[in-house]
């Protein structure tokens, strides 16, 4: 088990990590969703002991880590970039950590294979990184932090620089190939539906704090908070400030929307709204919506999807509508909103209401 | 079918095709048309054929500076490589000391070859020179203009300080260019530092490595200016390299027949070089697809 205490890390000129407090079980996967820069891989580096925490503390199984140096610290890590010895051969590469960890000939022997089944590389044991595909290359990466069964597997966006389908492949297979290990896996990521895919647990990260960190359906569906919410949605979460005064929430001079039942409780005041964008409608649903006009400034066609980007007020929204819609821009249409669909925010960006639960989302 | 000809474009080349031509063709021909020819003067020519030639390729003279440039050669890429690998290794990666260090390694390579000589003829002598003057007072009997051995290590150390920097220079940008998670991952593999450097850095340097190589190897045996400002060529000709000999026969002999023989093949030795060295670069290249 590996627990991160308050851990903050600053360098002379930026905060890097805010009192990140964590708890990771042993045989659990766990993703750190956010976006470049948030701190995903700083913290990767203090979990893996790359760093020195500026303050608070990391326990392994209960003790203290601080200070033990990477080495000994029994982790494995796996990047974005293709990252193995240029001029080894696969074999070679995957059984490197096992050399230095000086284990006799037949164990290697036994670990390499057996990770080269797993991984699809047992063809190209001979060949070096330089002659493999991109795909390849990063199960070479990935079997190399595989035999070494450490108990924290690090994965710093390792399917980024795939293309669609190689990705859609090898994410499929990581979660079981490391299961069987039963270490520690933190998964890092930008994108919401690859946090979705892999299950497990997700961390949201900004500028260097977790804002939330609970099972990913969970964290999905039920954001703290807006920051959260918004990490957590792609394409981007639809926002709109709006005033609560009764039974509605009204923009001065524009539209009234009927709060929903469950939160008429709520004080009057301003609240941010936010919607998730195939909550956008364009059609109207069977859901109790309400009609507003909106100008539409892009349109996205994906194939299966389409992005409708819609102006309304000073707010830029984004609707996903299945199949092809064309529409032109500048033009007006009308959009509904679901206000049982709505996360309310208070100002301070904290969940006030969820959506009303429904039987599927 | 017919196509409409336009000879225009001929006009657009001719530029380009008579510099070539002045610059390069031309004169190369020249030599070309004395080295199959004797001439006593008078702008009178008899017809040599292939003789200086033959006798070039069988001249002791010949060999003697040949092999003397490939020594050269040896030694140069023997001591400069390792030495350019390992300053690029300790060169700092980041901080106001980068611009500082490639400022200082740069500044030999912008120094002209004669100036080179020249500081060197001076700072070696024995009466004036700080080095010459200091290794005689520390009981070393050094004497560039006297000893073959002392005038050979004078040229070596002259090419070694005026181009070990570009190797370092290049080296070092092959090095730069390796992501930090390399390191990061060796790190975390527990692998030492010589490991590192035997499994990242000098693969990672490859190609560099072997542009180095070639620049040195095509520079350090057309090497002129340094030994005939410091040695000229002497003593003896314990330091009369291919281009040395060349111009003593051409300009100090005035035999100017097997002087172009030698040109050419002075020349071919080199173009040579060069396409052994290129097609060994490309096939490294192919290689790493």
């Amino acid at each position: 088990m590996l627990e991160l205490i308050d851990v903050s890390k600053a360098t002379p000129s930026d905060t890097l990590i805010r009192s990140v407090s964590m708890r990771l079980e042993k045989g659990s996967l766990n993703i750190l969703l956010g976006p470049t820069l948030s701190g995903k891989t700083s913290l990767m580096r203090l979990m893996a002991g790359l760093d020195r925490p500026t303050s608070g503390d990391i326990l392994v199984d209960g003790k203290s880590v601080i200070g033990v140096p990477v080495q000994k610290r029994d982790v494995a890590m796996v990047y974005q970039q293709f990252i193995n010895y240029p001029s080894l051969t696969v074999y070679e590469n995957i059984a490197s950590p096992l050399r230095v960890a000086k284990l006799d000939r037949a164990e290697i022997e036994k670990r390499v294979r057996q990770a080269a089944r797993l991984l699809k590389l047992e063809p190209y044991l001979d060949r070096t990184p330089l002659n493999l595909s991109g795909g390849q290359q990063q199960r070479t990466a990935i079997a190399r932090a595989f035999v070494k069964r450490a108990s924290l597997v690090l994965l710093d966006e390792p399917l980024a620089n795939l293309d669609y389908k190689l990705r859609e492949e090898l994410r499929a297979e990581l979660p079981p190939v490391f299961a069987e290990t039963g270490s520690i896996l933190v998964y890092a990521t930008t994108e919401p539906s690859e946090s979705l895919l892999l299950g497990g647990k997700t961390a949201t990260l900004h500028e260097g704090a977790v804002t939330q960190f609970g099972p990913t359906i969970d964290v999905y569906q039920h954001p703290a908070n807006l920051r959260t919410a918004k990490i957590f949605s792609d394409p981007p979460l639809n926002t709109i400030r709006l005033r609560k005064a009764g039974a509605n929430f009204v923009l001065d001079g524009g539209i009234s929307i009927p709060v929903p039942r469950k939160s008429l409780g709520l004080a009057d005041g301003d609240y941010i709204i936010g919607f998730r964008a195939h909550h956008l409608h364009l059609d109207p649903p069977r859901d109790e919506a309400v009609q507003i006009k909106a100008k539409v400034a892009i349109t996205e066609i994906t194939g299966s999807e389409s992005f409708v980007h819609v102006d309304f007020a000073d707010a830029r929204w984004v609707g996903l509508v299945h199949g092809v819609r064309v529409i032109k821009p500048d033009e007006t249409i009308p959009v509904y909103l679901v206000p049982d669909r709505f996360f309310i925010f208070d100002t301070s960006g904290a969940l006030a209401a969820g959506p009303v639960a429904q039987a599927a989302a | 079918m017919e196509k409409t000809w336009n000879n225009k474009a001929w006009f657009m080349v001719l530029p380009v095709l008579l510099l070539v031509a002045f610059s390069a063709v031309i004169p190369l021909m020249t030599v070309v048309n004395y080295s199959v020819q004797d001439t006593f003067g008078n702008n009178q020519f008899f017809w040599a054929g292939t003789e200086w030639y033959k006798q070039i390729l069988a001249s002791e003279r010949f060999h003697e500076a040949l092999w003397r440039n490939l020594l050269f050669s040896f030694i140069v890429l023997a001591i400069e490589i390792p030495l350019g690998i390992v300053i690029a290794l300790a060169m700092p990666r980041k901080g106001w000391t980068v611009s500082l260090c490639l400022v200082l390694m740069a500044l030999p390579l912008l120094i002209p070859w004669n100036v080179v000589g020249t500081i060197w003829q001076v700072f070696g002598r024995v009466d004036i020179g700080l080095l010459g003057h200091t290794m005689e007072a520390l009981g070393f009997d050094y004497n560039y203009t006297q000893d073959p051995l002392d005038a050979w290590i004078t040229v070596v150390l002259i090419d070694v300080w005026h181009w070990t920097s570009l190797v370092a220079l290049l080296c070092y940008a092959g090095l730069v260019a390796i992501p930090e998670a390399y390191y990061q991952a060796a790190q975390i593999d527990g692998a030492s530092r010589w490991a590192v450097f035997r499994y990242i850095q000098l693969p990672k340097m490859n190609r560099v490595l072997l542009i180095a190589v070639l620049l040195r190897f095509m520079d350090s045996f057309m090497i002129y200016t340094e030994p005939f400002v410091v040695t000229g060529g002497g003593p003896g000709n314990s330091t009369t390299f291919l281009s040395i000999d060349l111009v003593k026969m051409a300009i100090g002999q005035f035999d100017l027949g097997p002087a172009a023989a030698m040109s050419i093949i002075y020349f071919l030795i080199i173009l040579l070089f060069s396409w052994i060295f290129y097609t060994v670069m490309t096939n490294a290249g192919q290689d790493r697809k």
